[in-house]
């Protein structure tokens, strides 16, 4: 073996972090732009569904926490396409590769926001789900990934306390407020369990990525727990979950059946909003063109007057 | 083009590095860099460098650059011994 | 202090917010969408402070004379509700905006009102931000492409009418330092900076906002911004 590749081994074996400049192989290389510009890709997309709700927030209080978090996305998406630069692509390399289709973005995105409670379940179920994704990333190998979570972690604490706020308001206020909040937990946990990916059985970057430390946990090692911490959060709510054949079982919740034919066809691009949210996506990048590069021709004007 | 940023988190401290960023020139960037990493009031003065004017150290350097230091242990206090109950030392 | 003179001064802050967080996940980078969300956030901020003060007065919660007022009861000027356009009309809104408030603030945060001078007093820092943040955009739009300088000074013509309302003081004591010819000072070194004309007064200033006339932009703001409150009555958020 080439000593590059030993130092790199050895560094993985002995839990020490990969910075940019290191020697690395190129598929580690490949699978962490990878799995950066996805992360990325998907707080900004993320932030549509929950901005859809921002100008009918129904008090100012929810409104400051709404606007306030869908910003902190926008800063989210911002920290990890820096942390995918440490690999020398560029941000406008990977807002195009999400523009054109050729990397993806989180499916749980593609389902609309029907109702306020939405924000709420959002808040709880996604940002829930996301944190039992992401804590373990704050370890991983690539330094510039782990630091770029530790903040996101530490910044993303609220998020889901706002959902849960959120929800447990309306589940124990009016009989409408109830019903709109069961309805959104409905339809937001399925979805929200198919966020872990697939089985592991079938999950195809899996094992590579637990060796190179870059994932430190399975999906549905990751799955079990979301469920196991989840569901006693639900009867706090006073609210059900949609799974008749949820029962606790040596020390776990045991779930049913995931609909994987449904992730599969969102994942291809047949969720209800795949569409528009690219769409919105690409309009809104399209649309600000002429500012960025107005701001590149005053700096290039004032630069050459410098 | 790609700015690193420091941030001074209290006054006494260093600038430390928080991140990177975007912008096509130092005022704009010094400006997103107030609102992207001291939105949470996490610092009083923000240093914003072009990425491009950093050198760097090389990883490989890492044997001339750094083991030479590793062997000075007399730089540093804990290796010299006081006689018990000496003060202020 | 006068009720209705506050309150109008929280609407401003209300509305123009409302106008800048609907920027979110649309604006021309991400950084310019956290800076955005950022300033929506400290006008939003004001307004309930504001908000807060005036319904201490009128005995109403900040959220019931957000939410439960129609269009002829809300006292912002006309300025604060202008749909955003471009990037390049928010800017010149918020440049016109925001350059107005920091000499507001700056005379009420030393006015008799012990209330209104604390909230002024904490504002004029966030409204400083405001102005400088747009004062740079308008360099680098006016100073920028000729498609920006275009869309610049398009958005300029367009908001600059509704400026002279923001000088009419028929509801209370004239605030020390707000003058028209201060601010026309300030906003026209801006806009000399950025290659940008002053726009030529062409005789018709709109106004109104103070005593609930307002375009039509308003009616469909509040419609949006009010109608799951006011589905609920009485409900708690």
């Amino acid at each position: 073996m080439n000593r590059p590749q030993q130092q790199f081994d050895d560094l993985i074996a002995a839990d020490e972090r990969i910075e940019p400049r290191d020697w690395m192989p190129e598929g580690y290389r490949r699978t962490l732009i990878r799995q950066m510009a996805q992360h990325a890709h998907s707080e900004i997309i993320g932030m549509q569904p929950e901005a859809n709700w921002i100008t009918r927030a129904p008090s100012l209080r929810r409104k400051a926490i709404l606007i306030a978090k869908v910003q902190d996305e926008a800063g989210h998406g911002l920290y990890l396409y820096a942390a995918a630069e440490t690999l020398g692509v560029r941000r406008e390399d990977l807002l195009d590769a999400l523009h054109t289709g050729r990397q993806r973005y989180s499916s749980i995105f593609n389902y609309p926001t029907l109702t306020w409670a939405d924000v709420g379940a959002i808040g709880w179920l996604v940002d829930g789900a996301a944190i039992v994704n992401q804590v373990p990333i704050c370890r991983s190998s690539y330094g510039p990934y782990a630091r770029a979570m530790v903040r996101i972690c530490k910044e993303e604490s609220f998020h889901q306390r706002q959902g849960f706020e959120l929800l447990h308001t309306l589940a124990h206020g009016t009989p409408e407020q109830h019903a709109m909040a069961q309805d959104a937990v409905d339809r937001w946990w399925w979805p929200s369990l198919m966020m872990f990916g697939p089985p592991d059985a079938e999950s195809t970057h899996g094992e590579q990525s637990m060796a190179w430390k870059i994932k430190r946990h399975s999906n549905d090692e990751l799955r079990q727990r979301f469920v196991d911490m989840t569901v006693p959060q639900a009867s706090a709510l006073g609210l059900s979950l949609p799974d008749p054949s949820l029962r606790f079982e040596a020390g776990h919740w045991v779930y049913g059946e995931i609909d994987w034919d449904e992730f599969a066809q969102v994942l291809a691009g047949n969720g209800p909003c795949n569409r528009q949210r690219l769409e919105h996506r690409r309009a809104a990048h399209d649309d600000g063109a002429w500012v960025r590069e107005a701001a590149d021709a005053y700096a290039a004007k004032h630069e050459a007057a410098a | 083009m790609l700015w690193e940023v420091f941030v001074r988190p209290r006054r006494g401290l260093s600038h430390t590095h928080a991140g990177s960023l975007h912008a096509a020139d130092a005022e704009l960037a010094l400006r997103n860099a107030r609102d992207l990493y001291t939105r949470r009031s996490e610092g009083v003065s923000i240093w914003v460098v072009p990425s491009s004017e950093i050198t760097a150290s090389s990883p490989d350097d890492k044997g001339e650059f750094f083991d030479p230091a590793a062997d000075k242990v007399y730089r540093h206090p804990t290796f010299y011994e006081v006689p018990e109950g000496v003060e202020h030392l | 202090m006068n009720a209705q003179y506050v309150l109008g001064l929280g609407d401003d802050c209300l509305i123009s917010s409302h106008r800048l967080a609907e920027w979110s996940g649309r604006a021309p980078g991400l950084e310019e969408d956290v800076a955005l969300a950022n300033i929506a956030l400290d006008q939003l901020g004001q307004a309930r402070m504001l908000l807060q003060h005036a319904g201490s007065l009128l005995g109403q919660t900040e959220d019931e004379l957000a939410y439960l007022r129609g269009e002829r009861e809300f006292r912002n000027v006309q300025l604060a509700e202008l749909p955003n356009g471009d990037f390049g009309h928010t800017i010149a809104r918020l440049l016109c905006f925001s350059s107005y408030q920091v000499a507001l603030y700056s005379g009420l945060a030393a006015g008799p009102d012990p209330a209104l001078a604390a909230i002024a007093g904490k504002a004029v820092k966030e409204v400083r931000y405001h102005r400088d943040y747009a004062s740079q955009w308008t360099r680098r739009l006016g100073d920028g492409t000729a498609e920006s300088h275009r869309r610049m000074a398009a958005g300029l013509a367009a908001v600059w009418p509704y400026t002279y309302e923001l000088f009419e003081d028929r509801h209370a004591e004239p605030v020390p330092g707000l003058t028209r010819a201060g601010w026309l000072s300030d906003v026209g070194a801006v806009l000399t900076a950025a290659t940008l004309e002053v726009p030529a007064d062409d005789g018709w200033h709109p106004t109104g906002g103070r005593d609930g006339l307002h375009t039509e932009a308003l009616g469909y703001l509040l419609a949006e911004m009010q109608h799951l409150h006011r589905a609920h009555p009485g409900a708690t958020w």
